[in-house]
């Protein structure tokens, strides 16, 4: 039997990290495109101390996913939590399971997590079958001591089985799982595994990591980006306005600038004093005409949905109600700005980032750097929580042009204007939504057109480095007017969903943020069906009620609905002529696979046109919940970041530049404002595991509009609900 | 021009070599390479690179190293002994109320806002050991988190004031 270090030296499978730099710096590169993923050594290790390691290809964002996925793995293997431990995500260790966004690593990581190591503990009975001369169906394993069954001291530890040693067995997926009936560890709130380090300062985050004979670097940029093709020419760079500060060097590739320095600080300072002349052009619609000129531009159409007659049902209806939503540019406003050290010599490169995909990010850089991809590697490190496509890769690959640069370790670490000011908004959006009820409060049309443009392909970066052309995605899911999140949930005969995708290379550079555009559809949506529930003249919930045929979308209407103990009554039927209203509303949505449904209450002054809100709720079905503590900890996040994106969050822009540069232009929810929160996870134990990340947003953002108009009777069609924006709402409709 | 300044941090008197003008907190992450205080903004408005000096909270990104001279820097990795010496227990326990509390409220999302969000509640607590609601609110409120863990933050603050009671001071 060979070693496991064999295979991981045969494999380039070095288990190396920052930890360890001398290797790191040393000659010791990855040559292997990654590791072998029909191979169960690949993703478990058992060690002779009775422990395993298991390597998972999902990055611990925040999310839980490090405390989750083990969990799965010592369900699988019958062994301890304590017993389990992972690996940090690095190109040459871990599997590529594809990238930890669209709230996959439960969703789709588990199931692979799970067959793998069901794989490995059924190849370790038939090891201890042998060895305890006992057939695999007697056997039974407790902490990884596996013993014959009512044969306690005829036993065999999984350590003295393989420890160190390789399985050498194929994954091949076909060993049994258990029964979820069986599941003893699967299903429990088990505590988040990073916490004691985090609390304590011992947690090792990206932005702390440190290696030999680093240099730091800033990049130079104009405060805030302009349109998406126009990048950022540079006219003239005045070095005299450095001199002073000794040690620093410019390193400049085509429009590309950056500061590297010894001394953080003369980094720091270095790249704010730079005198710079940048030709920026002013070609940017401003916010005053974003939305009117998304929806004049020459639009690619798609119906991406259509059933029976819409036009002719909604002709024929009692109730009809037509309704404009619009959504702005949100920022991901990374907590902690993007940070990544890169160390590139000639015909290699390591590089340590934040990226929620190794390999894709390998892959790029490998291009950019024009090494070949087995060369490079690429290791992750925790940031900040990103919460989709922030600045992670655009600081990779920063870090990565100025070492190539400099020839030496270099860390590279945005400032707050980078970050907010470079980032990949979640893009704006325009959704106009028809829909038709009869007398009795079915619905029998539901009409949604929506107006968007797609991501950017190109980073910052590189786009100024090498002139790359910017360019945006072809398509995907999350990128337009979405079959899931509207109008689906209801059982409506006629139906039509129509994506007007607008060319988006004059807007700003766009990306997927929480939840991409579904706070959006959501806002207009589900308006439209409060709306009509008010014109039937019926309680929100129970028309909701009345027209969800689904027990799963019903299952979190109805927990959600319970949790804020809804009473029956028609919404804005206690409008009040008090300086502060409050009112309540209910919205349903998802982002993918999962079901979210949310309760709003808040709190309106009229006079000052501020909005609290005092109390969410919010429930989420995703399947088997493995651990209920981290979803009940993702739903309230959802539901904080949403009142947050709704009450105040708009990137600004004028025609030349992003404004929104920092936590003052860009505010986000303060404690102060922070209302109470209720998460609700709806078990379902015999269901295939979804995202639980972030499909309680959008109901959460209709809920807040549907509870402004039952305060006010006034419908909201932008958000955020900015005081200026809430007195201009309540002024034009007389309230 | 980098001087050589002595400064006490977590009661340890260090030999930094650093411009005076430096903010602390490129001092403490670079030259004493703590990893408590972070860097969030820069500019003072988030509090991720927040400290005690002199058992008040400070940003450290707006505060010049020069100006830490002479005083007492207490960050993350010092709140457990900052807390025994004021509550004079014989040892300092491995973490400080607050901390246990948020590990006991699993008030976690991704961690980065801790720093400041432990550093800032241990100051209102040595201050104000029941506080209530509305004080916790505002003090805290200066203290940004972008995951949205205020709610679990809150309830962690009144949990370790719980834990607080009866400590020997």
């Amino acid at each position: 039997m060979s070693s496991r270090r064999e295979f991981l030296k045969t494999g380039g499978a070095l288990v190396i990290g920052f930890s360890l730099r001398d290797e790191l710096l040393g000659q010791q590169r990855g040559t292997a495109p990654g590791p072998d993923l029909r191979q169960i050594d690949t993703w478990i290790a058992i060690h002779s101390d009775n422990t395993a390691t298991v390597h998972i290809g999902f990055c611990e964002l925040g999310q839980g996913a490090s405390t989750a996925l083990p969990q799965i793995a010592a369900e699988e293997l019958d062994l301890d939590m304590s017993q389990v431990k992972t690996v940090g995500l690095d190109t040459n260790v871990t599997p590529n399971q594809g990238g930890t966004f669209s709230s996959a690593s439960v969703a789709r990581g588990g199931p692979q997590i799970r067959t793998a190591a069901a794989e490995a503990r059924l190849a370790l009975l038939q090891l201890a079958s042998k060895r305890l001369d006992s057939p695999v169906d007697r056997l039974t394993v407790s902490k990884g001591i596996v013993s014959v069954r009512g044969i306690p001291n005829r036993s065999v530890t999984y350590g003295d089985l393989v420890g160190g040693n390789l399985f050498n067995v194929p994954f091949t997926g076909s060993a049994p799982v258990k029964p979820a009936t069986e599941y003893k560890l699967v299903g429990t709130p088990v505590a988040r595994r990073d916490m004691p380090a985090k609390v304590s300062g011992k947690h090792v985050y990206m932005q702390h990591v440190r290696v030999p004979g680093m240099m730091h670097a800033r990049v130079v940029r104009p405060r805030g980006q302009g349109a998406y093709r126009d990048g950022a020419k540079v006219l003239n760079i005045d070095e005299s306005s450095i001199r002073s500060i000794a040690g620093v060097r410019l390193v400049r590739r085509g429009d590309f600038i950056g500061i590297v320095a010894e001394n953080e600080w003369d980094a720091v300072r270095a790249a704010q004093q730079l005198k710079v002349t940048w030709n920026l052009k002013p070609t940017l619609p401003g916010n005053d005409r974003l939305y009117d000129q998304m929806r004049a531009a020459e639009t690619q159409d798609r119906v991406v949905l259509e059933k029976g007659d819409v036009a002719g049902a909604i002709g024929k209806a009692a109730h009809m109600v037509s309704l404009t939503g619009r959504g702005p540019y949100q920022a991901h406003a990374l907590f902690g700005p993007s940070c990544a050290i890169a160390d590139v010599k000639t015909d290699s490169a390591l590089i340590a980032c934040t990226t929620s995909d190794v390999y894709s990010t390998r892959t790029n850089l490998a291009r950019l750097l024009e090494i070949p991809v087995e060369k490079v590697q690429v290791q992750y490190y925790e940031g900040a929580g990103t919460y989709g496509h922030s600045c992670y890769e655009d600081a990779a690959q920063a870090a990565a042009i100025l070492s190539q640069a400099v020839g030496k370790p270099v860390r590279l670490q945005f400032m707050r204007w980078d970050e907010h000011g470079w980032d990949n908004y979640g893009p704006a959006h325009v959704g106009e939504v028809r829909a038709a009820a009869d007398s009795d409060g079915r619905i029998v049309a539901y009409e949604y057109n929506g107006w968007q443009h797609n991501w950017a392909v190109v980073e910052t970066s590189a786009q100024l480095a090498f002139g790359t052309q910017a360019a945006e995605r072809d398509g995907g899911a999350a990128q337009q007017v979405s079959p899931l999140n509207l109008g689906s949930m209801y059982d409506v005969p006629n139906l039509k969903l129509v994506n007007h995708r607008v060319p988006g290379l004059g807007y700003l550079k766009g990306g997927w943020l929480r939840s991409p555009l579904d706070l959006s559809f959501s806002f207009a949506s589900e308006q439209a069906i409060d709306e009509l529930a008010y014109r039937v003249g019926m309680d929100p919930y129970a028309f909701r009620q009345r027209n969800i045929k689904d027990p799963r979308w019903l299952g979190v209407l109805d927990a959600v609905a319970k949790a804020a103990n809804w009473t029956t009554r028609r919404a804005a039927s206690n409008l009040s002529k008090a300086k502060v209203v409050t009112g309540r509303g209910i919205g349903v949505g998802t982002h993918l696979a999962s079901y979210g449904a949310a309760v709003a209450e808040i709190e309106v002054d009229k006079e000052t046109g501020r909005i609290r809100a005092k109390h969410m709720y919010g429930a989420i079905d995703a399947g088997l919940a493995v651990n209920p503590g981290n979803i009940e900890n993702q739903i309230s996040g959802q539901l904080v970041q949403t009142v947050s994106r709704m009450l105040k969050e708009e990137v600004t822009f004028n025609k030349t530049n992003v404004t929104s540069l920092d936590w003052n232009s860009y505010p986000i929810l303060r404690f102060e404002e922070c209302p109470e929160i209720t998460p609700i996870v709806v078990q379902r134990l015999n269901e295939r595991s979804t995202g639980a990340g972030e499909e309680v947003m959008a109901g959460a953002a209709a809920a807040i509009a549907n509870a402004f108009f039952d305060a006010t009777g006034v419908r909201m069609q932008e958000y955020p609900f900015t005081p200026s924006r809430v007195l201009a709402a309540l002024k034009k409709n007389g309230g | 021009m980098a001087n050589e300044l002595k400064i006490r941090v977590n009661e340890q008197v260090r030999t930094v070599t650093a411009a005076p003008d430096t903010p602390l907190l490129y001092v403490l992450s670079n030259e004493l390479n703590l990893q408590g205080p972070r860097f969030g903004c820069g500019l003072g408005q988030c509090g991720s690179c927040s400290v005690l000096v002199n058992g008040v909270e400070m940003r450290s990104c707006q505060t010049r190293v020069s100006a830490v001279e002479g005083k007492s820097v207490t960050t993350l990795e010092g709140l457990p002994a900052w807390y025994a010496a004021q509550k004079k227990l014989a040892q300092a326990p491995a973490l400080h109320p607050m901390q246990q509390a948020l590990i006991d409220e699993q008030a976690v999302q991704c961690g980065y806002c801790y720093n400041g969000m432990i550093v800032k509640a241990s100051e209102l607590l040595s201050k104000t050991p029941q506080p209530t609601e509305a004080q916790i609110r505002s003090a805290m409120n200066g203290h940004l988190c972008r995951c949205g863990t205020y709610p679990r933050i809150l309830k962690a603050v009144q949990r370790a004031s719980q834990m607080m009671k009866g400590v020997a001071k």
